[in-house]
């Protein structure tokens, strides 16, 4: 048997909660031993879990927070949060969501366990290096931790901190900013050990081009995360300086332009949404094949589009700025590049459409995910056009409707993305399958409450519903009324989600190490796979998911299907 | 052999066993020495645009010296220039687009 | 079966990779190119606006030292690669003697520098002083941003010569030498970043007139 059919059979050893004897779980044999074995651990794919971890805690706070937004939004008047309070918990909500769970997230998660596995390698460039990402990650939010309680208290600004405004607050922006700057050199951390992994340790015979499409999008990622990171660390630095001594950048009084940090500001902010989203794309690129039981439609060109959109998203900052003040040149210039920016998108949407099409499909849940994401972004990235024209943006900036842009792109998009990869390989990570009824009953309610708490955002938008705003006049009431029940239902489907995995993760049966019968190279190692992923290095003879290559190499090896 | 090592291997294809002599970096210095003469003098004796046009031209030029030479571009293989201009590009281009703005002000 | 995929497995193997460790390196230095890069924006952007204004706060600066500080410079990135060289080439000795000098002329650098800073705090010129809130604006700008420029340009000569120290230590033991000298090739490549900075920073605010 080959070492495939071997493994495709295997499960790593005995059974015991959260992992199995013989796998990465088991501390490494003449090390140190439980806890400091994971606190000190090099091994990716430990990390990854950690980062998870972390990644899981945070993401439950911003949802908490962002639950208590919608019931303040209720109703008209001030229900129990007064204005300032409002402020601050807005502001929290996007700082934890977005520096602490969705721009580390997939990279930092899945990217961390998987991308070794799927490049056939040990572990990724530099190990001691992800192991003291995870740390620069934790310091930074111990450090935004302790801004909400120090100093002048939770900053009020939004997440944006924009000047004027938050040089003048008094609450505690300083100490935030800060840690959103030590957050970026986690960031920067991971950019550079996935570039230099996917440049030097890809398997023999897997070129650039033969590739898993998961790693292309992580790769194009870890360029932004590079070369974007570092000017939202400079120009944040520069807000901290300036609330220290006033040097004036900023400030009108002193030949400043506040417009200049929102420049600063957005030439990170908005190809940071691509960090988001690409990794996200990347694994509906990978579920499709696997669940269409098919080989990618298009290969190149979704590799091509993701480096394309990382390109591009360097020079559409200022469509964040059309109502600012900027010259009238600018802002066409600025919608024109917009405009430029779906085309790679809509290459990919086109391409994974053309993967189903004819395909042998099932109807898995990873797969559920992977549509229910086609779904929401693409009503994200349509709205974004509606931002993206100079014209209608004017009537739209500031509004609701930004408010369910972004989440449906955000949320919808990586959000939804992070969820079907964790559902996806979740047996390579844990060596257990999770509860397959709960687990679609959980997708069913989050992509009903998720439309039913977005969607009227939309519609408030562009009935005129000011967004940062914690009262309205009683003409919004109905829409708000729905979004608040939609978070109910959304947050339901969320707690069931977790619930089941964490069940799945701890008791739920033997995976083999190829439920899916998918074709990537992580899927030949055990699940969950031992300490150093492969008792050989692979050695690639064809692309990615070319399942009638596989097939004809291991006709013997059935794939299980899910229980 | 795993990843690492094959890439290991192929370290005997890089830069390091033809070693530059130490006479090129000494050129290189005095030629960055003189440069700095240059553009000094020009912004002493001909302040203004002519001052300025010949930092802009000569400026470059030194960091091009230093990044070829003192810091082996030169003797790189192709993807690390790549690399490097693709950061340049993007800090030129994100430094132009912002100009949209402030020029047509 | 499963004990072949377990901890059976080929122990560590992270054999050197010095390409890999290169990499690495430029892209920290890519890094540095855009940290900077967002202050060289703000520096341009108000060059345009206050060009005039730029040009009368330049003169307050003392080109002698800004251009004698790019001859030190200059020179530390001569003995920095003259280090590196005689390190490939197992010259230890005069590794060490290039590297010291380097050390050397990096503090040299922030003694002029210290000079210089003082001149200017000793007439009211510091970061946010009242006394550049009171300037014409463009020169007020002028003169923070001269600070913070050779500011985090000086935290950053500061931070390599605590890492030379570090890998001049190293090399003394003997575990930085010529068959392991990517520690020092790549302290070099950090060093050479920073020296050219200072060669953008020279003409932006010594020679701007």
């Amino acid at each position: 048997m080959t070492d495939s059919q071997v493994s495709a059979a295997a499960t790593a050893g005995a059974a015991q909660p959260w992992g199995y004897s013989g796998s990465y779980f088991d501390d490494p044999p003449g090390g140190r031993s439980g806890m400091m074995s994971w606190l000190l651990t090099t091994d990716h794919k430990r990390i990854g879990l950690m980062y998870l971890a972390a990644l899981g805690t945070f993401f439950i706070v911003g949802m908490l927070l962002g639950l208590l937004i919608r019931l303040e939004l209720m109703q008209p008047g001030e229900q129990f949060i007064n204005a300032r309070t409002y402020n601050s918990v807005f502001t929290l909500h996007g700082v934890i969501m977005i520096f602490l769970f969705i721009v580390p997230g997939i990279p930092a998660v899945l990217g961390n366990f998987v991308l070794p596995l799927q490049l056939g390698a040990d572990d990724v460039a530099f190990p001691k290096l992800n192991l003291a990402s995870w740390y620069v990650y934790m310091v930074g939010a111990v450090m935004a931790l302790v801004s909400l309680f120090t100093g002048g208290g939770t900053p009020d600004t939004g997440w944006t901190f924009y000047a004027p405004y938050s040089v003048n607050t008094g609450s505690n922006v300083t100490l935030a900013v800060l840690a959103a700057f030590v957050l970026g050199f986690s960031s920067i951390l991971t950019g550079m050990n996935f570039i230099t992994t996917i440049h030097r340790l890809r398997a023999k015979g897997m070129g650039f081009f033969r590739m898993p499409l998961f790693c292309w999008g992580l790769y194009a990622t870890s360029w932004i995360q590079v070369i974007a990171t570092p000017v939202v660390g400079i120009t944040l630095v520069l807000l901290a300086m300036e609330r220290a001594v006033g040097i004036g950048f900023f400030d009108p009084a002193r030949g400043g332009d506040p417009i200049l940090y929102q420049h600063l500001f957005w030439i990170y902010s908005h190809p940071v949404v691509y960090v988001m989203i690409l990794p996200a794309m990347g694994i509906v690129s990978e579920i499709l094949p696997a669940f269409a039981r098919r080989t990618i439609f298009g290969y190149k060109a979704i590799a091509m589009s993701s480096m394309a959109i990382a390109i591009v998203g360097y020079l559409v900052w200022g469509h964040h700025m059309f109502t600012v003040g900027m010259s009238d040149t600018a802002r066409w210039v600025f919608s024109l590049l917009t405009f430029l920016v779906a085309i790679p998108t809509g290459i990919k949407i086109f391409n994974w459409v053309a993967t189903l099409y004819k395909g042998s499909i099932e109807v898995g849940v990873p797969l559920l995910y992977a549509v229910g994401f086609i779904f929401l972004f693409s009503i994200g990235g349509l709205t974004g056009l509606v931002n993206g024209a100079l014209s209608t943006d004017i009537h739209v900036h500031d509004t609701a409707f930004i408010v369910g842009h972004f989440h449906y792109t955000m949320f919808g998009g990586a959000g939804i993305g992070l969820f079907a990869g964790m559902h996806f390989w979740f047996p390579k990570i844990f060596g257990r399958m999770y509860n397959e009824k709960r687990a679609r009953t959980a997708w069913g309610l989050i992509m009903i409450g998720f439309n039913t708490l977005y969607f009227p955002m939309l519609v408030l938008g562009i009935m005129g519903m000011p967004r940062r705003y914690h009262d309205y006049l009683p003409q919004f009431q109905v829409p708000h009324f729905i979004s608040t029940v939609g978070s109910w239902i959304l947050v339901g489907g969320i707690l069931l989600m977790i619930y089941n995995l964490w069940r799945g993760a701890r008791s739920g049966s033997p995976a083999p190490a190829n439920p899916w019968g998918a074709s990537t190279l992580e899927w030949q190692a055990s699940s969950p796979p031992p300490q150093f992923n492969f008792a050989k290095p692979p050695v690639v003879t064809h692309g990615p998911y070319e399942f009638e290559e596989i097939l004809k190499s291991a006709p013997t090896a059935t794939p299980e299907a899910a229980s | 052999m795993d990843n690492a090592s094959l890439a290991g291997a192929e370290h005997a294809a890089t830069t390091e066993h033809h070693p530059v002599p130490d006479g090129t970096f000494i050129l290189v210095w005095v030629g960055l020495l003189v440069l700095t003469a240059i553009t000094v003098a020009a912004s002493v004796w001909f302040p203004g645009r002519v001052g300025i046009g010949v930092a802009m031209v000569v400026t470059p030029i030194k960091a091009a010296m230093i990044l070829l030479w003192f810091m082996h571009l030169k003797y790189e293989r192709p993807v690390f220039k790549i690399m490097f201009l693709v950061a340049v590009a993007i800090l030129a281009i994100v430094m132009g687009l912002t100009f949209f703005d402030y020029l047509y002000r | 079966m499963s004990s072949m995929n377990a901890t059976t497995a080929a122990p560590a193997h992270h054999h050197a990779d010095p390409v890999g460790a290169k990499t690495g390196m430029w892209l920290f230095l890519f890094t540095e190119l855009l940290l900077f890069g967002g202050l060289f924006i703000v520096y341009a952007v108000y060059r345009q606006r206050f060009g005039h204004e730029f040009g009368l706060a330049a003169q307050e600066l003392n080109v002698t030292m800004g251009v004698t500080n790019t001859i030190v410079l200059l020179t530390s990135s001569l003995t920095m690669v003259l280090s590196v060289g005689a390190l490939q080439r197992g010259r230890i000795g005069r590794s060490l003697a290039a590297l010291v000098a380097t050390l050397g002329l990096a503090g040299v650098f922030l003694v002029i520098k210290y000079f210089e800073w003082s001149a200017k705090h000793s007439h009211g010129i510091f970061p946010g002083a009242e006394h550049l809130h009171a300037m014409p604006h463009g020169e007020g700008l002028f003169f923070n941003l001269y600070f913070m420029m050779t500011g985090l340009h000086g935290i950053h000569v500061v931070i390599g010569m605590i890492v030379m120290l570090v890998v001049l230590v190293k090399i003394r033991n003997g575990s930085v030498n010529a068959a392991n000298q990517g520690v020092l090739e790549y302290t070099g490549l950090y060093w050479h970043l920073v020296d050219l900075i200072w060669i953008f920073l020279l003409p932006l605010f010594y020679l701007t007139n």
